[in-house]
C-alpha cells in the first residue's frame, strides 16, 4: 500500500514538474518574442540585413516551394476531375483546385515545407553562433545579438512566407490546368471562368495571405527561438533543430484549425 | 599593488546555482599594465573576466571599471563601456559567415559613421599590425587556430579599446604562435597605451611578457607578484605552478569518494 503511494507520488511530481517546466518556457518564448519585438527598429533601417535574410529563407526556398506546388496542383487536378465528374461537374474543375490551395493547401503545405527548409537553417546557424561564442563575442562589441541576428532572421521569414504560399497556390493551379484541360481535355473556358466566377479576393485570397502571414510568424519565431535557446553543444543544436520542424509542424496544422474556423464559419 | 588601477575588483562572490565560483575575491588591474590572472581549470578564471565586462552579475561585492560600478548598469550604459573594452575570446569566435575583412570591420561598421575607405585602411592596418594583412579576403574556416585568433585580437583592437582582455590566448597553440601571439599582447597594450587582463594558465609564456601575477584557487586569490617575485616565489602553490609537479596544494584528483569503496574493496 505505501508502495503504491510512492509510486503515485512520484508520477505525479513527475507530471507537475512537466508542466511547470512547459509553461516555464512558454512564458519565456513570450518575453523572448516581446524583446524581438522591441529591438527590431534597426531592422528597419539596416535594410541591407533584413534582404540577406529574405534571400536565405525566401529565394533559396523557391526550388522547393515551385516544384511541391506543381506536383500539389497535378494530384489535385487528378483527384479532383476523377471526383467531380461522377457528379457531371467536371468543368467546376478550375473553382475546385483554386479554392483547395488558395484556403489551405497552399498556406499550410508551404509552411510545412518553409518550416523544414528555412526554419530548421536559421535554427542551426543560431544554434551553432551560439556554440562558437559568436553571440557572447557580438554582446562583447556592445553589438545586440537579438537586434543583429534575431531580429533580421524572424522578418526575413515574415516576408517570405506569403510571397512562397503564394507561388505555391499560383504553381498548383498552373499543374491543375496543365492535368485538367492539356492533359485531360476539361474545356479550357469553363475551367478559368468557374475560378473566375467563385474565387473571391476578400474571401479567398486576404484570407489565404492572412493564413501564410501567421504561419510565417510561428515558424520564424520558433526557428529563431529554439536556435537561440539551444544548449551550446552539438547534442543540443541537433535537439533545437527537431523540436523547430516538430514545433512548427504542429503549431501551423493547429493555428490553421483555429483560423479556418473564423474565417470560413457558416459560409455555402 | 598600489597606484592608479583601471580595474578593480573588490569582494566579489559568484557562484553558478548553488556552485559558488568565487569568494570574497579583491584584485586590482593598473592603468596601462598587462596583469595576468592564473589558475588551474575551472578555478573561475573566465568568470572573472565576463564579471568585470558585465555578462555576468556578481552575487555581493563591487566591480569598478574606470571608476565606474559595473554589475548595477543597465544595458545601453554597459554597451557605452564595452565600446571601449576588447575581448579575446578562448576561440577566437570570428563570425564564421564574414570574411577576416568583414570581421574586423563589423565593430568599426557598428560604432562608427566612417567612410568605406577610411574602414578600409583601418581594417589593413590592424590586420598589419597582427601579420595577416594578406590574408584579408579569407573566410575563417580557412585559417589556422593561430592566425583565427590573431584576426580576432585585430578585431578586439579595432576600437583602440582601454581595456583588453584575454581568455586563454595560449590554449592549443605551437610554441612559433604562442611567442607571437604572447609579444602581440605586450606590442599591443604598449603601442594602444591600454591595460590589459590575461586568464592563462601558461605560466612560462607569462612571466615573460606580463607586468604582474595573480594566482587564484578556489575562488580567491593565493599569490600575487610581478614575475621576478614568482620566480624566486617558495609559496608552495607558485612552486606547484610554475614547476608543473602534479602535487602540491592544488589536488590533480577531482573530488571523488574512497577508493576502496568505488572499486567494491570496503568489504574485503
Amino acid at each position: 500500500m505505501t508502495r503504491l503511494a510512492v509510486v503515485f507520488a512520484a508520477v505525479f511530481r513527475r507530471i507537475g514538474r512537466e508542466t511547470i517546466d512547459r509553461v516555464w518556457r512558454l512564458g519565456y518564448a513570450s518575453r523572448f518574442f516581446l524583446a524581438l519585438l522591441c529591438r527590431s527598429g534597426a531592422v528597419c533601417a539596416r535594410h541591407r540585413l533584413l534582404f540577406r535574410e529574405v534571400w536565405f529563407s525566401g529565394v533559396l526556398s523557391l526550388i522547393i516551394i515551385l516544384v511541391s506546388g506543381l506536383f500539389v496542383g497535378l494530384v489535385l487536378g487528378l483527384q479532383g476531375y476523377e471526383i467531380l465528374q461522377r457528379y457531371g461537374s467536371a468543368q467546376a474543375l478550375g473553382t475546385m483546385v483554386a479554392l483547395s490551395l488558395l484556403r489551405e493547401l497552399g498556406p499550410v503545405v508551404a509552411a510545412l515545407l518553409f518550416a523544414s527548409r528555412a526554419g530548421s537553417a536559421i535554427t542551426a546557424e543560431i544554434g551553432l553562433m551560439k556554440t562558437t561564442e559568436q553571440l557572447k563575442a557580438m554582446d562583447m562589441m556592445a553589438v545586440d545579438p537579438v537586434a543583429r541576428v534575431v531580429a533580421p532572421r524572424f522578418w526575413g521569414g515574415v516576408i517570405s512566407m506569403p510571397l512562397l504560399a503564394a507561388l505555391f497556390s499560383a504553381m498548383g493551379i498552373f499543374g491543375g490546368w496543365l492535368i485538367g484541360v492539356v492533359l485531360i481535355g476539361v474545356d479550357d473556358g469553363a475551367f478559368w471562368s468557374s475560378m473566375q466566377a467563385s474565387v473571391d479576393f476578400r474571401h479567398d485570397v486576404w484570407n489565404g495571405l492572412v493564413k501564410s502571414f501567421i504561419f510565417g510568424a510561428a515558424v520564424s519565431l520558433i526557428a529563431v527561438f529554439e536556435g537561440y535557446d539551444a544548449e551550446p553543444t552539438a547534442e543540443g543544436v541537433s535537439h533545437a533543430i527537431t523540436r523547430t520542424v516538430v514545433t512548427s509542424a504542429l503549431a501551423i496544422l493547429a493555428l490553421d484549425f483555429v483560423l479556418t474556423s473564423f474565417m470560413f464559419r457558416g459560409v455555402s | 599593488m598600489s597606484g592608479d588601477s583601471f580595474v578593480r575588483v573588490e569582494e566579489v562572490s559568484f557562484s553558478y546555482g548553488d556552485r559558488p565560483v568565487l569568494r570574497e575575491i579583491n584584485l586590482s588591474i593598473p592603468r596601462g599594465r598587462v596583469v595576468a590572472i592564473m589558475g588551474g581549470s575551472g578555478c573561475g578564471k573566465t568568470t572573472l573576466l565576463r564579471l568585470i565586462a558585465g555578462q555576468l552579475r556578481p552575487s555581493s561585492g563591487r566591480i569598478k571599471v574606470a571608476g565606474e560600478e559595473v554589475g548595477k548598469m543597465r544595458q545601453n550604459e554597459l554597451y557605452a563601456l564595452r565600446k571601449r573594452m576588447g575581448m579575446l575570446f578562448q576561440f577566437g569566435a570570428l563570425f564564421t559567415d564574414l570574411s577576416v575583412f568583414d570581421n574586423v570591420a563589423f565593430p568599426l561598421r557598428e560604432h562608427t559613421d566612417l567612410s568605406e575607405a577610411l574602414i578600409r585602411d583601418l581594417v589593413l592596418m590592424k590586420l598589419q599590425a597582427v601579420g595577416l594583412r594578406g590574408a584579408w579576403n579569407l573566410t575563417p574556416n580557412a585559417l589556422s587556430g593561430g592566425m583565427a585568433r590573431r584576426v580576432a585580437l585585430a578585431r578586439a583592437v579595432a576600437l583602440d579599446p582601454a581595456l583588453i582582455m584575454y581568455d586563454e590566448p595560449f590554449t592549443g597553440l605551437d610554441p612559433i604562435s604562442l611567442g607571437v601571439i604572447g609579444q602581440l599582447i605586450r606590442r599591443l597594450n604598449d603601442a594602444l597605451g591600454a591595460t590589459s587582463i590575461m586568464v592563462t594558465h601558461d605560466v612560462q609564456e607569462s612571466l615573460l611578457m606580463v607586468d604582474y601575477i595573480y594566482f587564484i584557487s578556489e575562488g580567491s586569490v593565493v599569490a600575487e607578484g610581478t614575475p621576478e617575485e614568482i620566480r624566486v616565489s617558495r609559496d608552495p602553490f607558485v612552486e606547484q605552478f610554475v614547476c608543473a609537479k602534479a602535487d602540491g596544494p592544488v589536488s590533480y584528483h577531482f573530488p571523488a569518494p574512497d577508493m576502496a569503496i568505488d572499486f567494491g574493496m570496503a568489504a574485503l
